[in-house]
């Protein structure tokens, strides 16, 4: 160390001066953000729940199941992503389609979110496109396990979040949180 | 009737300085949190609202409170059931009345009387208000020793080993002002910082004392407990005396150092800052040096004159808090090394010069 840092006032007072100087140009910054230059902030803090941050465009959020043009699941039921799932997350009851080209689909297409990881590996392995993560949506929650269990019904509805990255369609709300 | 009158003036004196220590200690947890937001770029807490209204922040020392009074008033099993209940009421206390003693301004003359602002007029003030400092300690060691827990009975050796270093030093650097003003009464210590040197220059401890000023701030630092020197409660990782404290008793800890705090800063403003003084301000208006005069009349003067000493408050307040948001913890025997070695030698240096200063400028 040097003399001068051996000398503690004098450190002392250069910290102080530094951290004076945040708390003045901060301070001016929120009185000019207060009288209306709103392009002025005082602080890097992003509020959350009332601002967020734009999500990058390759999130991985809440599932959604691909729709046909007539509203049915694009889904086969091949049960490829029941397969590859690492958590074993998904639950799909086979069914036989009414039109005979399409092969099967599913009775039954449960995620238990509270298993899913998010791997996105169900997105990669779906052969028919018809399972996708863009909805955007993040804030799920429920006060019991069987609320996160979310059914074929729930996913069919969601639609792709929009270009900025917001969800377009509402949160999903479980079955337990409905009064 | 005049009985009635002075036992009425004399209280609402107790209740100024009262409602000002305890307002100013309670709205400094708000101030603590946003000014430390503010330094690091933050927005601070602002949640807390009424009916939508927020206030900055204003609410929260509000839901605090609440929060600590309804929480579980937790005792552990082998606690001294007495001691450790009475523990965090000495802590308060002590840091309560510490600030009677420190003059908030002049005398106010109204129907015929003359009310010195000041909650009691001692003539050992500053002896009064370093001892009621002083006991604040044995409120810390009861806890720590009350709790039966062992790592609070080590905070509370922490504490009071912190606090007779920080004594010391206190007793030692305010040993210069006191010479230089000639008095043991905070009034006529503030009064003496009135003169003007050479005509000009306000004759504040902060001129006269330089160094008794710097020695001072850091062994009051000391003495409330708060962060370069907060070994005694190190509440976030190592454990101090008040770890088996919850609810209110928690929070009344909490409290005292704030309480503290405010004290150490009205007695740094009284000894230092010239305390009530507003400069080149006289009992009858404003008699600048360089000629202009001001004529006021005695309320406006006594209400300047209160008004300075609270600004003069705030400022000491925001300048430990910048010091508390600023610089790390001292390790324990670096608190002791800066005590023993640093503080208490510099302020022996300190009487010696001053009384050297004093043998050649006014010589009996």
């Amino acid at each position: 160390m040097r003399l001068g840092q051996r000398f503690y006032l004098r450190e002392v007072l250069s910290g102080l001066a530094l951290t004076s100087g945040h708390f003045f140009r901060n301070m001016g910054r929120h009185v000019l953000h207060a009288l209306g230059r709103k392009d002025v902030r005082g602080a890097v803090t992003i509020q959350y729940p009332e601002e967020r941050r734009p999500y990058a465009p390759r999130l991985r959020t809440l599932h959604r199941l691909v729709r046909r043009e007539d509203g049915s699941p694009r889904c086969v039921a091949c049960m490829m992503c029941e397969t590859v799932c690492p958590a074993r997350c998904i639950y799909i009851v086979a069914d036989e389609h009414p039109n005979p080209d399409i092969e099967k689909m599913p009775a039954r297409f449960d995620i238990d979110l509270g298993k899913c990881v998010f791997c996105g590996y169900c997105v990669e392995a779906c052969p028919e496109d018809a399972i996708r993560m863009d909805t955007g949506i993040l804030e799920f929650s429920s006060y019991s396990r069987g609320g996160m269990i979310y059914t074929k019904e729930t996913l069919l509805s969601l639609e792709p979040a929009g270009p900025d990255g917001r969800p377009t369609s509402p949160v999903p709300i479980p079955a337990d949180r409905r009064p | 009737m005049t009985a009635v009158a002075d036992l009425g003036i004399a209280f609402g004196r107790v209740a100024f300085v009262m409602l000002f220590v305890l307002n100013l200690g309670g709205l400094l947890t708000w101030v603590e949190r946003k000014q430390s937001a503010i330094m690091q770029d933050r927005i601070g807490a602002n949640r807390a609202s009424i009916f939508g209204l927020r206030l900055f922040g204003l609410f929260h020392p509000l839901a605090d409170a609440i929060k600590m009074l309804t929480k579980e008033d937790f005792r552990p099993a082998n606690a001294d059931r007495f001691l450790f209940t009475l523990a965090p009421f000495v802590s308060v206390f002590f840091s309560l009345v510490a600030f009677a003693a420190i003059p908030f301004g002049d005398v106010l003359r109204a129907g015929g009387r003359e009310i010195p602002l000041q909650a009691i007029t001692l003539d050992v003030g500053i002896l009064y208000v370093f001892g009621m400092l002083s006991l604040g300690v044995y409120g810390v060691m009861m806890a720590g020793w009350a709790s039966s827990n062992n790592f609070a009975l080590l905070g509370a050796q922490r504490a009071a080993a912190l606090m007779i270093s920080a004594e010391i030093a206190i007793g030692a650097s305010i040993m210069g002002v006191i010479m230089v003003y000639g008095s043991l009464n905070l009034q006529d210590i503030v009064r003496g910082q009135g003169a003007l040197l050479g005509g000009w220059l306000p004759m504040w401890g902060i001129v006269t004392q330089p160094l008794a000023f710097v020695l001072f701030v850091t062994a009051g630092i000391a003495a409330t407990k708060r962060i370069p020197f907060d070994t005694p409660e190190g509440e976030s990782e190592i454990i101090g005396y008040f770890v088996e404290y919850s609810g209110m008793k928690f929070g009344m800890f909490a409290m005292a150092d704030f309480l503290e705090t405010v004290v150490v800063a009205g007695l740094t403003t009284a000894l230092f800052l010239g305390g009530w003084q507003v400069p080149w301000l006289h009992a009858d208006g404003f008699r600048f040096p360089w000629g202009w005069a001001v004529d006021l009349p005695h309320l406006a003067v006594v209400l300047l004159q209160v008004g300075a000493f609270v600004a003069k408050v705030s400022l000491m307040i925001f300048v430990l808090m910048l010091i508390r948001w600023t610089l790390p913890r001292f390790r324990y025997d670096q608190a002791m090394r800066l005590g023993w070695l640093g503080l208490f030698p510099l302020s022996i240096l300190n009487i010696a010069i001053t009384g050297l200063v004093l043998l050649a400028w006014r010589p009996a």
